[in-house]
C-alpha cells in the first residue's frame, strides 16, 4: 500500500547547528533528539509584551520552540503525565516572531500549517531559523511516544496546562516536515501553486450564488493565511 | 431500571475509546485512500497517519493531542427508566468527561471564551453539550461521544432555491479549498452537508451528518445519496490531498441531512471531521448489559421524522 517516494530522513540533535539547517530541503522528513520547548500566546505576551524574564535560560533549553500545547494532566504526586502531542496553527504567531527570535535565539519553529512565504522571508530568513510541519497533523500518538520525559513546565499555574512552556525531553520526535528553508521557500506554498492552476475549471458551469457576502473573494490566489 | 453509576462507566470507557481507537469503518476508509493516492506527499503523510492508528491503539494514548471538544449524543429508547432520570444522567456525563480528561488524559480543550478560564476537565458553561433523541419500542439507552474539533472546517450559508444544486457545489468547493489548503481541516476526512431547517438545525443536521454516520451510508433519498458521492468525487477531484499537499484524498465519505426550511431559502452548512475521526458508542441495556460499538446508528427512521397521521378537515376538503 502507499504510493509515497522513499524521502529523505534526518534526525538533528539538538540544540541545532547553522550547519544541520543549511543541509535541509523542503520536504525533507526530519526527527528530533534532545529538549525541544513549547511557546505559544500566554509564553510570548509574558516575554515580548510585559518583558518579564524567561522562566529558564534558553542555553539551557535550547533553540527548537514547538508551538504546542499537549493533552497532559498533572498527577497526585505532582508529576506531570504528558500522553499524546501535536501542533497548533502557527500563522497567527508571526505577529511575535520576530521579536522572539531576537529575545530566544530560536532556529527551529516546528508547527501546524506554517506561516506565510512572506513571513518566512521577512521574519525566518534574518534569523537563521528554519520550520518544520507536524505532519497530519493528528500523528499525536507518534510524537508522544518521542518524548522521553517532561523536564518542566514553567508558568504553569499563571498559564494552565494549554500555554505554559513545557520543556521536553524527546528521541526521535517525528515525523516531521521542512516546511521551510534557510532562504524562506515555503513547501505548503509550492504546492497550493499547483494546486490553484486547475481550481477555475472546477468552477467552470456553476452559476454564481443569489448573494455574495461581504468581504468575499473570487481570487483563487489569496491565501487564507 | 438503568443505574447512575453504570452511565458514568460506560460514558468514562467511550471516551477512552474514542480518543484512542479509529472506528473500523473509518480505518478501512483510510486505508483505501491511501492505496489510491499518488501524491507523492499526501501518500507519506496518509502512511503516517495509518502508522499513528497504530500507535495510539499499542500504547493506549490519544490518536491525536487535539482531542477535541467532548460532546454526548444520548438515544433513549421510549420505554427505558433511568436511576434518577435524566438529570442523574447528564451529571454522569459530566463527570465522566472530568475524568476522561484527567486519566486518559484529553487536553483540556474548554475555556471561557473571554476570560479563558479553565476548569482543567472539559466541563464549563454549556459544556459538554448533550443531545438527544428519542427510540420507540426501545428500553435501552445509546451514549455515543463524539471528540471534533472546532475552529476549523465548519461554514454555513444561507442559499436560495434559486441556486439549486450548483450552489450546493460552489459552496462545498468553496468550503473545501479554504479549509483544505495547509491541512487547517485536517483532511481526509467525513464531510457532512446540513441542508435546510433554520440555522441552527442546519448546523446541527450537518455536524450530525459528519459525526454519527458511518463510512459508506448512504441517504435514504436515492437522490440525495446520488449527491451525496457526487460531492465526495467533487471534493476528491480539487487536486489536494491530506495536509492540503497536491493530491486527492479530500473526503473519506459525504453524508447530507435535510430538514424542511423556509420556503424562500435553502440553508446549507459544512463540516469536516478529521483524521482522527473520534466516535464511540455504549447501550445500555435495561438489564445491566452494557454493549460497545462504533455505528452510533443515530439516524433511525424515527429520527428522521417525515410525517404526521393527519385527516384535513371537512371544511378544507368541501372548498377544494
Amino acid at each position: 500500500m502507499g504510493n509515497a517516494r522513499e524521502r529523505k530522513t534526518v534526525r538533528l540533535k539538538t540544540p541545532v547547528t547553522d550547519a544541520d539547517l543549511a543541509g535541509l530541503e523542503l520536504g525533507d522528513v526530519v526527527y528530533l533528539d534532545g529538549l525541544i520547548y513549547t511557546a505559544r500566546e500566554g509564553v510570548y505576551r509574558r516575554m515580548l509584551e510585559n518583558g518579564e524574564t524567561p522562566p529558564a535560560p534558553f542555553a539551557e533549553i535550547g533553540n527548537v520552540n514547538f508551538h504546542c500545547s499537549p493533552a497532559a494532566a498533572q498527577q497526585e504526586d505532582g508529576s506531570l503525565k504528558v500522553s499524546a502531542v501535536t501542533a497548533t496553527a502557527s500563522f497567527r504567531f508571526s505577529r511575535w516572531m520576530k521579536d522572539w527570535f531576537a529575545a530566544s535565539g530560536a532556529k527551529l519553529i516546528v508547527g501546524k500549517g506554517g506561516m506565510s512565504e512572506e513571513d518566512y522571508k521577512a521574519l525566518f530568513v534574518p534569523a537563521g531559523a528554519v520550520y518544520l510541519t507536524t505532519v497530519g497533523y493528528g500523528t499525536g500518538a507518534l510524537l508522544g511516544r518521542g518524548i522521553n520525559q517532561v523536564r518542566a513546565a514553567h508558568w504553569l499555574d499563571e498559564l494552565g496546562i494549554a500555554q505554559a512552556m513545557w520543556v521536553l525531553e524527546v528521541e526521535k520526535f517525528g515525523p516531521l516536515l521542512v516546511e521551510s528553508d534557510l532562504q524562506g521557500n515555503s513547501l505548503f506554498e509550492r504546492n497550493n501553486r499547483e494546486i490553484n492552476a486547475g481550481i477555475e475549471k472546477l468552477y467552470e458551469g456553476l452559476k454564481k450564488p443569489s448573494l455574495q457576502r461581504y468581504g468575499e473573494t473570487d481570487d483563487r490566489e489569496q491565501e487564507l493565511i | 431500571m438503568i443505574a447512575k453509576e453504570a452511565v458514568e462507566q460506560a460514558a468514562y470507557e467511550i471516551m477512552f475509546k474514542a480518543g484512542i481507537d479509529i472506528p473500523d469503518d473509518y480505518l478501512a476508509g483510510i486505508k483505501q485512500m491511501a492505496s489510491a493516492e499518488d501524491g507523492d506527499l499526501s501518500a507519506f503523510v496518509l502512511e503516517a497517519m495509518l502508522e499513528n492508528y497504530e500507535a495510539a491503539k499499542e500504547d493506549r494514548r490519544p490518536m491525536c493531542a487535539d482531542t477535541g471538544v467532548p460532546r454526548y449524543y444520548v438515544k433513549a429508547g421510549n420505554e427505558a427508566k433511568l436511576e434518577g432520570g435524566f438529570i442523574a444522567l447528564e451529571e454522569a456525563l459530566r463527570s465522566a468527561t472530568a475524568r476522561a480528561t484527567h486519566d486518559i488524559p484529553l487536553r483540556p480543550n474548554r475555556v471561557h471564551p473571554l476570560w479563558r478560564t479553565d476548569h482543567n476537565n472539559n466541563v464549563g458553561i454549556n459544556a459538554p453539550e448533550i443531545e438527544y433523541s428519542f427510540e420507540p419500542d426501545a428500553d435501552w439507552v445509546d451514549i455515543t461521544t463524539v471528540h471534533k474539533g472546532g475552529l476549523f472546517g465548519t461554514d454555513y450559508r444561507m442559499l436560495f432555491p434559486g441556486d439549486g444544486i450548483d450552489g450546493i457545489k460552489r459552496f462545498f468547493l468553496d468550503g473545501m479549498i479554504a479549509f483544505g489548503k495547509r491541512g487547517l481541516a485536517c483532511q481526509p476526512a467525513i464531510v457532512g452537508v446540513g441542508l435546510g431547517g433554520s440555522k441552527d438545525t442546519c448546523m446541527v443536521l450537518g455536524k450530525q451528518a459528519a459525526c454519527l454516520r458511518t463510512v459508506g451510508d448512504r441517504n435514504p433519498d436515492p437522490k440525495i445519496a446520488e449527491l451525496e458521492l457526487e460531492l465526495q468525487e467533487l471534493g476528491n477531484s480539487i487536486g489536494m490531498g491530506a495536509m492540503g499537499f497536491v493530491g486527492k484524498s479530500m473526503v473519506v465519505d459525504c453524508h447530507i441531512e435535510v430538514g424542511y426550511t423556509h420556503t424562500g431559502g435553502m440553508p446549507m452548512s459544512l463540516h469536516a471531521f478529521c483524521l482522527s475521526s473520534r466516535r464511540a458508542t455504549v447501550r445500555l441495556h435495561a438489564d445491566g448489559r452494557t454493549e460497545f460499538r462504533t455505528d452510533p446508528n443515530w439516524f433511525t427512521p424515527y429520527m428522521r421524522r417525515e410525517s404526521v397521521s393527519w385527516e384535513m378537515p371537512a371544511s378544507a376538503k368541501r372548498s377544494a
